[in-house]
């Protein structure tokens, strides 16, 4: 049993400031869905419109083709995971999952039953009779998507639950998240501000920034064929050119970014907005998609000074200066690559490799 | 190094000296509630006598008092704990301007003097009464009603200053977690919210109890023609001491040390040390556990109240009786052979000033320098004064 959602043209605004501005979105039924943005870009907000927490100043939230304006959250088939998963600290951990039954007036003999089998779901056999504060973070996190997958609700809502995790948890999290989305087939809606997070688990992405969704598209399109600026700065690292379009044939693109010879980009494939000669650009190349110059001849080809090095054990992140701009280098550490500090160092990208989009706001770092 | 330096001493004085101003006057009233002298006094000590408490126990006008007093405390905590809640709960919910406002309203009544509560109490509920052409017997002029509704006013302010502090540790997304699992909004505050009020409410609850029970400046308005334990205490004060009032004071001391000790007994013995000690020792366990601890208690009130009721303090205070009246035959005969000479000397006693005035003489030695308000002086003190 799922649904789909489809957001209409939702505007949330709260007095003079617009927290989300006009989301229109369909999300189908047993998708991983993800909204990814920086903090305060109304990812939250937008959740709580589904959830039901908000009502939107303008514009439809519908679940399953149902007009959800006027109904309260508690009537709604969505189960919201919250931020500091809101256990309730007095009861103990089947009394917190079975609280979704015992409001509905389930006798207690089956909500137990209950309780027990969603425990085993979530790989805690045996553990009802404690008390909340008995377990460990990763624990609670299961107990509380337990506790809303009681009822079979229809879409499962998480709001950053990762976020309080330490890092091995939060890895391990996430599979298991995409597991148990697997396993029971729901819809999920999962916010973050943790690009890793969305890329690794999430069917399809939403990017937001101040209200507006970005880019709605897989982790691949998003990070491979970012839309926007912002988009292309915000997931991943990347090193961003300003530069003029020469040329466009509509294959490939002529940029002059004031680092010697012209740089030869690929168009566009996923027929972002089109580039004119004469235009300003941002010219974006990845960390990863820079490579040490092997000989003269390669195209898109300039000459760097070394700053700086990172070392971070399978990779080094190397700072390199190219006329008065920093620009990051990712080098797999195989013993190959050495950098003499003191000369000149030839860097090249592919053609396909690099991403030139209209100028706009880049992400804060 | 084993002298300690003068200054660390000070901390030490300082505590004895502080808990010696907190219990000092404890300490005096409960020694006097078992002398005999007919006065609340520790000196001059007549007699160790329990006949206070039986007085206490047949003085049906401060136990009816009392009864009027516990019926009151009930009926505040019933109005002024749910007042109280919901006046925080409000109060947590609402914007910030209108919570400074609000919360300027809620606080009043705990900054107008009871007097005036009490007073006000009073008229408001006489006007409505009039409004209604209400008889004298109707609630409107009832002292027991009266006095609820005067003492709710401010203790429900005190109730929700004690919620206040509570619900501003609650957090709000559990009620929001509630509604979003299919709870209606009145779920949510029973099972939620009012789970995590309940020690705040215990404790709400005991203050509002205690605060209405020792309350007198409003109550002595509103109780209008009945009592209560303070307006009969008052007026004991006003018509003459006795030491059944020490008495009352040692029941009421033995009561919050009992309760005291079982509640710390009780936390002591459910504390996550004491678990560990007392896990191999059934004996410990039993031995200290609240509810034994209750018991032990329980039969050491018992034996008292067995030991006052029987304790016989008659021959003594005869003794004691006797040996007043005695003293008092002697100072009449000794009074009886002074008067004839105390007549000769009054003429010059104003010249004696201070150091004048034998036994014979009743007033103290007067501050103004002589005897001139002694009834013997006046006739001739006058002409030395031209």
């Amino acid at each position: 049993m799922t649904k789909e959602i489809s957001l209409e043209h939702v505007w949330v605004e709260f007095g003079e400031f617009t927290a989300v501005h006009k989301a229109n979105l369909n999300i189908a039924g047993g998708e991983f869905f993800s909204f990814l943005g920086p903090s305060g870009c109304g990812k939250t907000t937008l959740l709580r419109c589904i959830s039901g927490f908000q009502e939107p100043t303008r514009g439809k939230v519908k679940i399953g083709g149902q007009d959800m304006r006027g109904v309260g959250p508690n009537k709604r088939p969505t189960a919201l995971i919250f931020q500091n998963l809101a256990l309730f600290p007095l009861r103990t951990v089947a009394d917190n999952i079975a609280f979704p039954l015992e409001v509905r007036g389930v006798d207690k003999k089956t909500r137990r039953k209950r309780a027990d089998e969603l425990l085993e779901l979530i790989a805690l056999p045996g553990q009802g009779d404690k008390k909340v504060s008995e377990l460990s973070g990763g624990q609670k996190q299961r107990v509380a998507i337990a506790r809303a997958l009681a009822v079979e609700p229809d879409i499962l809502l998480l709001d950053e639950p990762l976020s309080a995790l330490d890092l091995k948890l939060r890895q391990h999290m996430r599979t298991e998240l995409r597991a148990i989305q697997k396993q029971v087939g729901l819809t999920f809606i999962y916010i973050t501000h943790d690009q890793g997070e969305a890329l690794t688990m999430s069917d399809r992405i939403a990017v937001m920034n101040k209200g507006k969704i970005e880019q709605i598209g897989d982790g691949k399109a998003i990070y491979d064929h970012p839309t926007t600026s912002f988009v292309a700065s915000f997931v991943g690292e990347n090193n961003v050119l300003d530069g003029t379009v020469l040329s466009n044939d509509g294959k490939t693109m002529k940029i002059d970014a004031g680092l010697g010879t012209p740089f030869t980009v690929e168009n566009h494939p996923a027929g972002g907005p089109a580039l004119a000669p004469g235009d300003a650009c941002h010219l974006f190349v990845r960390p990863e998609a820079l490579r040490l110059s092997k000989d003269d001849s390669a195209i898109n080809q300039f000459e760097t000074n070394f700053v700086t090095e990172e070392f971070e054990g399978n990779m080094r992140h190397i700072v390199m200066n190219a006329s008065g701009t920093d620009l990051k280098l990712s080098l797999i550490n195989d013993g190959t690559n050495a950098i003499d500090a003191n000369t000149p160092v030839k860097l090249d990208f592919a053609p396909e490799m690099g991403i030139a989009l209209k100028p706009g706001e880049l992400a804060s770092a | 190094m084993k002298m300690k330096s003068p200054t660390a001493l000070i901390p030490g004085l300082y505590l004895t000296l502080f808990f010696a101003y907190l219990f000092g006057p404890l300490i005096i009233m409960v020694i006097t509630a078992f002398n005999s002298s007919t006065f609340p006094r520790v000196s001059p000590w007549e007699c160790f006598t329990t006949d206070w408490f039986g007085k206490l126990a047949s003085d049906d006008k401060l136990l009816s008092g009392l009864g009027n007093s516990l019926l009151i405390g009930v009926g505040v905590v019933c109005v002024a704990i749910p007042i109280g809640l919901a006046a925080a709960i409000t109060l947590s919910q609402v914007g910030p301007k209108l919570r400074a406002a609000l919360y300027t309203i809620f606080i009043a009544p705990i900054l107008v003097p009871g007097v005036v509560i009490g007073l006000s109490t009073l008229i408001f509920w006489d006007r409505i009464g009039t409004l209604f052409n209400a008889p004298y017997e109707s609630f409107f002029y009832d002292g027991t009603f009266l006095t609820i509704f005067g003492q709710v006013t401010f203790i429900a302010a005190y109730s929700m200053l004690v919620f206040l502090s509570r619900i501003q540790r609650f957090d709000t997304t559990l009620t929001e977690a509630a509604l979003d699992m299919g709870a209606t909004p009145t779920q949510a505050f029973v099972k939620v919210l009012l789970p995590f009020m309940a020690p705040a409410i215990g404790s709400a609850t005991v203050l509002a109890f205690l605060a209405s029970l020792e309350n007198y400046n409003t109550t002595v308005f509103t109780i209008v023609s009945s009592s209560t334990f303070t307006t009969v205490l008052s007026s004991k004060v006003r018509y003459g001491l006795d030491p059944s009032i020490s008495a009352v004071a040692v029941i009421i001391i033995a009561i919050t040390l009992i309760g005291a000790i079982i509640y710390e007994c009780r936390n002591r013995y459910y504390s996550k040390g004491w678990a560990h000690v007392i896990a191999e020792r059934p004996a410990l366990k039993i031995a200290t556990h609240p509810g034994t601890v209750a018991v032990i208690l329980g039969a050491l009130t018992l034996a008292a109240v067995l030991f006052i009721q029987n304790h016989d303090s008659s021959v003594c205070t005869a003794q004691v009786l006797e040996e007043k009246r005695a003293l008092q035959q002697q100072l009449m005969e000794q009074q009886s052979i002074n008067s004839p000479q105390q007549a000769v000397p009054a003429p010059t006693m104003p010249n004696l000033g201070p150091l004048g005035g034998d036994e014979g003489s009743a007033s103290a030695p007067s501050p103004f320098g002589n005897n001139i308000f002694s009834p013997e002086n006046l006739g001739t003190s006058a002409p030395e004064g031209n």
